[in-house]
């Protein structure tokens, strides 16, 4: 896939930045506001592919095997379960899923106990998996016009 | 504003025929866009800020992925002729309009007006959910205390969604068989 254009590049450079921060600030006040890990996963997805498809697949040129996109993925997934289970050791009723941290006040941003580290986990798994998903299929068409 | 949500959904119904009848591709993915911006605007008039944040997204995303596919193919849809088949594909799908209208007329009718919904099942969620869960935000509340289960089985369908598209596309693996 070929770049785009100088006012295209120049304008994704200023733009995917923003938007990767809109990402993090997305998943990070899930409990607050409306969003969660969902949708701030895909939010950094997306500020990657338009810096993907701005600059061409030639701009990323992978001369050995990146699996860093497929581990995070993994990891992501493996936090959460790590979490729930946790919760099943420490909270003491012995149930998958238990609140186990102190709630504080609602409203606040250190709040709800572990709801703001399942989306964290939540977020880096659905980020890194439409990454993975998009650069599998940019890899794949790369390697099959070769 | 349920007049307003009557022309948004008319308009996205106009989309997708359009993006089916349309000549050229690019044309046609433009058209579907419609639906999915719709939809976002639909989410936010029925007050659901989460699904349109999420649902505007994911449609954008789309939307530029099938653009770079029909840039780097071709642009023409296929010509389709008409035959003796077609008549028979008319007669089977009008049928088949009828049937879906009739049941679900006779379904909604046991349903509550538009809305006024049933909070028999809701009201103990919503009404000490912010204290149960310590969450301001209800809705990620319920899908990760109330619901976990569920926010685990999503997030697994998509760790094995992409598990499969490795497994699909990997060239390596095959040429060294």
């Amino acid at each position: 896939m070929k770049g785009m254009t100088v006012i295209v590049k120049k304008v994704t450079q200023i733009i995917c930045g923003i938007t990767f921060l809109y990402g993090i600030y997305i998943i990070i006040h899930g409990h607050l506001t409306p969003g969660g890990g969902f949708a701030g996963g895909a939010i950094i997805a997306g500020s990657f592919i338009l810096l993907i498809i701005a600059f061409g697949s030639e701009f990323l040129a992978l001369k050995k095997e990146e699996t860093g996109s497929s581990i995070l993925e993994s990891s992501g997934i493996l936090i959460f379960i790590i979490i729930a289970i946790l919760g099943m050791v420490i909270g003491g009723a012995g149930i998958f899923f238990v609140n186990f941290l102190p709630k504080w006040e609602i409203g606040k941003l250190i709040s709800a106990g572990v709801i703001p580290l399942y989306n964290i986990a939540v977020g880096i798994e659905v980020a890194a998996a439409l990454i993975t998903a998009f650069l599998a299929l940019l890899i794949y068409r790369d390697e099959v016009l070769k | 504003m349920e007049i307003l949500l009557i022309v948004i959904l008319a308009l996205m119904i106009g989309g997708a025929i359009f993006s089916l009848e349309a000549k050229d591709l690019l044309s046609a993915v433009i058209a579907y866009g419609i639906v999915g911006f719709g939809l976002v605007i639909a989410f936010l008039l029925l007050q659901a800020p989460d699904l349109a944040l999420v649902q505007i997204v994911v449609e954008t995303i789309t939307l530029i992925i099938m653009i770079a596919v029909i840039m780097n193919s071709t642009q023409e849809e296929l010509k389709t002729k008409w035959g003796n088949k077609t008549v028979v594909y008319i007669v089977l799908s009008l049928v088949f309009i009828g049937l879906f209208l009739y049941i679900f007329n006779r379904t909604t009718g046991a349903l509550s007006r538009f809305g006024e919904h049933a909070m028999r099942m809701s009201k103990p969620y919503l009404d000490p959910g912010a204290e149960k869960t310590g969450s301001a935000n209800l809705v990620t509340g319920v899908i990760f205390d109330y619901r976990g289960y569920d926010t685990l089985g999503e997030a697994t369908v998509l760790f094995t969604a992409v598990i499969g598209v490795l497994t699909v596309l990997r060239l390596k693996g095959r040429k060294s068989e």
